[in-house]
């Protein structure tokens, strides 16, 4: 069971949250005309990677806050976690 | 009745206090602190079960969780639990255990006859006999096997014993009481870090209660119980003995399995029988030994042959000679302190040492004391079938490779000592890569994965001068580094025996002429030969020569034969060991019990209830509930000998002629607060939001982003910035958390806060035409009158001095209202309702006439919101506003979602208007059809419309829109149903909607 560092309650089982899918997808803005491409790329497309990924994970069992992870998704080595409105750093 | 193989003056049995227990039938004493394996050998019984695939006769090889062979059924307090070891197992009174995998008896095995056919069952016998003919399988040769073979048998009862889950924190885990656990662990607690240390076993002390040894001018046993009774003195040290951690896993999380009342008679009442522990741990200590290795030769599994360690501990913890002519097999000086140990005790060991003359004061003190030592000599075979009665041994060539003239030698066991392999299970499970180490001839951990360290034995450090040095300093430096204290302590002196080094000698040659079996794995009957088979036959990766010959695959999981088997498999490949790679180590590393995993979670417990406020009055009402979700709701009140359908039309006549009320509590409930709130409710709805005016509700649909429907529900403006949203039952928590989403990540700019309100509010939903007339007695001083309270208007009143929520809303078709008032107050609301509504001839009615209710309006629900429908799917597409963007809008476009034939729903009726159709039933054109028969649709949902007294049904059909009029088979090869249905609307009463605005 991972121990995922809550950045608002500190280290928290794994068990207290739920997961979230890719991080790093981002919403096309509302009313904006996108292609078909776009769209797909944010609906479904996603890469299946190994290695560091970054992450979203709500804290479903604690503060109810989502939250940013980079996980590696081999080892589960997770490197650093963000509140929801800090952006990941490139 | 006499123990004829206990020794009076020694051993840490309590005498005091006697143990009757039966085995097989027979009765038979034994002392407290014995195990089963103990006690039966100081009654003479070796004969213990029988192997796997031959049915060879199966004695003890150890005496604890290496144990490979006594393996017994217990049965305990009216219970029964299978492959219990016997060397485990602590003795009780009135124990009871029998044999396993030995058909009829122990004794005569007419399996054993395996053993005569042994040429024909060779490795990989699993796959490669007993496959033809196939028609053979079922009749013949399954039950066979499964009656002669297989382990002990699972007891069919309720399990009526209580295991409990804890979950801990620490700051160092400490797995094994041994020289290096206890050293870790009392450096550590000195340094005030929280420290638990874990035994597998009952006692404390590993190694020290059986080695002769002495730490700071005290015996082993003596300084083991001084550590440990000053550690269970300290608050910030937990000491657990009976305690195997049999599993590392993720960021240092270990689970610990505590056998509490195993080794009682009777679990003690309000006692769990066992307890998991979820352990995390900020540092992990495996100080978890090592366990001696077999030498292979002949018949090396014939009962009598063991470790030379268990027949050392069996001596000195119990008092128990495992053989009054004791034969010591060694290639170390480990056997020598065994033979030192039957020495002392008066019985006259014999040595075969593989070596060649070597020299240590081990070895030196042996020879003092008289005990006949044969070097370069070994077992070449034991003989004797059920016991061991005498062994052929011969002297050994320089290489290895000769056998000198065989001899035969008198013995009634033969002790094994092949030096030690280190237990390197959760070190490997944590994920650190293995190494081997050339000098103990064995895999020892590599670097650290995760926080975790390897101490003593199971590092291959076989020293214990080396072994407490190297524990003290390490439970110091890193209880420093998480305490900050720096209490040192001062380091006793420690005088051992020196040894010297062993001989990697592992498997004696077959002599000219002879074919005995010489076993690697004594549980599952792998046997030098097999892996010589899996090898010519082409298995390379050690991994495939396991699962093929099923080395290594017991219960056992090949504590005592993994190396071996590598060291054979190096030796054909001519490959080095480490080249070989040992396989995979995985949790558990002991067997754990299904109880103990499972924890509280049994039966009501496997899932949490949820119950109204008003759960105790639908009880004493006669309702029968169902599960919704965790919820439960009634789903119908029984009057007399009523069934589900009589009572449920009943209920919803009732509704459509007088008044009904439902409880509504389990809705989804969500409070939505913030000057931005008309607009997060604008985006996540498809319909328009902004100019909902105060004291008004809408209903509202929600999609995902793939457009496909998540949810429906109303919300109502409670005041300017102010919501009251209600999701359904089931979809309740996905709701809030795709609010929380869009709020915190896509549009954090909205000031919108929101929470769930589902239990904070009592709900009532009053149904029928007669329900406003019970509304205006119930709200004396509110105007409820059509003009006061118009269809989608919400007021708030005083019930009777509880302050009240009241929304015009309907999901019946009829005219209806919701009545909301805080929890607590919801059981008043249902007295008073039922009370005043008495008149009205109320009844209150369950999902069931919900269902039908909202079915032959054609109100949709989660049957057909059901993850795979679009609005158009449901007859929503009225509510898509063209003027604004919301969440899912784009994905609306996707060619299948605006294909002309696109699936619509639509109501069906029998053309008999008799038979009921069942749910989940296909919609074909032709009931003739070849098969597969084209698939049209398929039914929702199913009621008897109490409007029409006739079956009606929901179905989600292509091309629906069309459809109408249209006359199709309703499908059901469960059910063995062919019905043919008229298409008809969906809104099968009142299509208008006059009802619910009258």
């Amino acid at each position: 069971m991972l121990y995922i560092k809550c950045p608002h309650c500190g280290m928290r089982s794994q068990n207290e949250f739920s997961y979230g899918g890719d991080a790093t997808v981002k919403r096309p803005e509302l009313g904006k005309e996108v292609s078909d491409q776009e769209w797909d790329d944010f609906v479904y497309n996603r890469k299946s990677l190994r290695g560091k990924h970054w992450e979203l994970w709500q804290h479903l069992f604690g503060c109810r806050q989502w939250i940013k992870v980079e996980r590696d998704t081999a080892t589960h080595e997770i490197f650093k976690t963000l509140k929801a409105n800090q952006e990941i750093s490139k | 009745m006499t123990q004829p193989f206990r020794l009076q003056n020694i051993g840490l049995i309590n005498r005091e206090k006697k143990l009757s227990f039966k085995f097989n039938g027979k009765n038979y004493y034994g002392y407290e602190g014995d195990t089963l394996a103990s006690a039966l050998i100081a009654n003479g019984v070796h004969l213990v079960g029988r192997s796997f695939k031959y049915h060879r006769p199966r004695g003890f090889f150890g005496a604890g969780v290496d144990e490979p062979y006594a393996i017994v059924q217990l049965y305990r307090n009216g219970e029964t639990e299978p492959n219990i070891k016997a060397t485990e197992q602590e003795l009780f009174e009135g124990l009871e255990a029998t044999s396993v995998n030995c058909w009829p008896s122990v004794n005569f095995d007419i399996g054993a006859i395996n053993n005569f056919l042994k040429i024909f069952l060779p490795a990989g016998f699993y796959y490669k006999t007993f496959m033809w003919p196939k028609s053979f399988w079922y009749k013949l040769y399954e039950p066979f096997i499964r009656k002669a073979a297989g382990l002990g048998v699972a007891s069919t009862k309720h399990d009526k014993e209580r295991y409990e889950h804890k979950y801990e924190y620490c700051d160092l885990l400490i797995t094994g009481s041994g020289p290096s656990g206890l050293a870790s662990a009392y450096a550590a607690a000195k340094n005030g870090a929280r420290v638990i240390l874990a035994e597998d076993k009952s006692r404390f002390g590993g190694t020290l209660l059986t080695s002769e040894v002495n730490i700071g001018n005290q015996s082993g046993k003596e300084w083991a119980d001084g550590i440990i009774s000053e550690l269970k003195e300290m608050p910030n040290v937990t000491v657990k003995n009976r305690s195997q951690v049999f599993g590392y896993y993720d960021h240092n999380m270990l689970v610990m399995s505590e056998r509490l009342s195993d080794h009682l008679p009777k679990t003690k009442k309000f006692n769990p029988k066992q307890r998991l522990w979820y352990i995390r741990a900020k540092e992990v200590l495996i100080s978890s030994g090592s366990i001696e290795r077999p030498i292979v030769f002949g018949n090396n599994d014939t009962p009598g042959v063991m470790l030379s360690s268990a027949a050392k501990e069996y001596l000195k913890v119990y008092g128990v000679l495992v053989g009054k002519n004791p034969l010591i097999f060694t290639n170390n000086d480990s056997g020598y302190e065994t033979a030192i140990e039957f020495k002392k005790n008066g019985i006259e060991p014999v040595i075969l040492d593989t070596r060649n003359d070597p020299n240590s004061e081990i070895i030196d003190e042996a020879k003092n004391l008289g005990i006949n030592i044969k070097f370069s000599y070994v077992v070449v075979a034991a003989q004797g079938y059920k016991k061991v009665k005498s062994a052929d041994i011969a002297k050994i060539s320089e290489n290895k490779e000769q056998l000198g003239k065989i001899e035969n030698i008198k013995c009634d066991c033969i002790c094994v000592s092949g030096f030690w392999t280190p237990t390197i299970h959760l070190a490997s499970q944590s994920g650190n890569k293995s190494k081997f180490k050339e000098d103990i001839d064995a895999f020892v951990p590599g670097t650290s994965k995760q926080n975790e360290t390897t101490l003593g034995a199971a590092s291959g450090i076989y020293t214990l001068d080396q072994t407490l040095k190297s524990s003290f300093e390490t439970g110091h430096k890193l209880s420093k580094k998480i305490t900050n204290n720096d209490n040192k302590i001062s380091f006793p002196n420690v005088v051992e025996k020196k040894s010297t080094v062993h001989d990697k000698f592992w498997c004696v040659p077959l002599p000219k002429g002879k074919n005995y079996k010489r076993f690697l794995d004594f549980q599952n009957d792998v046997a030098v030969s097999d892996i010589e088979i899996a090898l010519k036959e082409g298995y390379r990766s050690i991994e495939h020569v396991k699962r093929y010959t099923t080395l290594g695959m017991a219960t056992d999981q090949g504590k005592t034969s993994n190396l071996n088997g590598l060291q054979l498999v190096s030796k054909i490949e001519n490959k080095v060991v480490p080249a070989v790679g040992h396989t995979t180590f995985r949790p558990p590393y002991t067997p754990v019990s299904i109880g103990a995993i499972v924890g509280r979670e049994v039966g009501k417990h496997s899932k949490p209830t949820r119950k109204s406020p008003m759960h105790t009055w639908h009880e004493k009402h006669d309702a029968v509930f169902v599960d919704a979700g965790v919820w439960l709701r009634p789903r119908y009140y029984k009057r007399g000998n009523e069934n589900l359908f009589e009572a449920s039309k009943r209920e919803a006549k009732n509704v459509r002629t007088n008044v009904g009320v439902c409880d509504v509590t389990t809705l989804g409930k969500i409070d939505i607060k913030g000057p931005d709130a008309a607009e997060l409710l604008n985006r996540v709805y498809t319909n328009a939001w902004l100019k909902l005016p105060v004291g008004k509700a809408r209903y509202g649909v929600m999609l995902r982003e793939d457009g496909i429907v998540m949810d429906d529900g109303t919300t109502t403006r409670i005041s300017e910035n102010h919501y009251h949203m209600t999701t359904t039952t089931a979809q309740a928590a996905n709701v809030l958390s795709h609010l929380e989403y869009y709020l915190q990540l896509v549009w954090p700019e909205l000031n919108v806060n929101v929470v769930s309100t589902t239990e904070q509010w009592a709900g009532a939903a009053i149904a029928g035409p007669k329900s406003r007339d019970l509304l205006q007695k119930l709200f004396p001083n509110s105007d409820v009158s059509n003009e006061g309270l118009p269809f989608m208007g919400y007021i708030e009143g005083d019930l009777f001095g509880v302050k009240a929520r009241i929304f015009r809303i309907s999901f019946s078709g009829e005219l209806a209202y919701e009545v909301n008032v805080e929890s607590d107050n919801g059981n008043f609301m249902w007295e008073k309702i039922m009370e005043v509504g008495q008149e009205f001839e109320i009844q209150p009615y369950g999902t069931e006439a919900l269902s039908t209710l909202r079915i032959e309006m054609g109100h949709v629900a989660g049957s057909e919101l059901d993850g795979r429908t679009i609005p158009y799917d449901n007859s929503l597409e009225g509510l898509l506003s063209k003027k604004k963007d919301f969440i899912g809008k784009r994905s609306l476009t996707r060619k299948a979602f605006v294909a002309d034939d696109r699936q619509k729903i639509v109501g069906v009726v029998p053309l008999d208007k008799k038979t009921s159709i069942p749910e989940g039933s296909h919609l074909v054109k032709d009931s003739n059809a070849p098969l597969p028969n084209p698939k049209l649709g398929y039914i929702s949902a199913s009621c008897w419309s109490v409007e029409y007294d006739n079956p009606f049904s929901l179905a989600i059909l292509k091309d629906g829109k069309n459809m109408i009029g249209q006359k199709l088979f309703v499908m059901s090869p469960l059910k063995n149903k062919v019905i043919p249905v008229e298409i008809v609307s969906s809104h099968y009463v009142d299509p208008k909607g006059e009802r619910v605005r009258s």
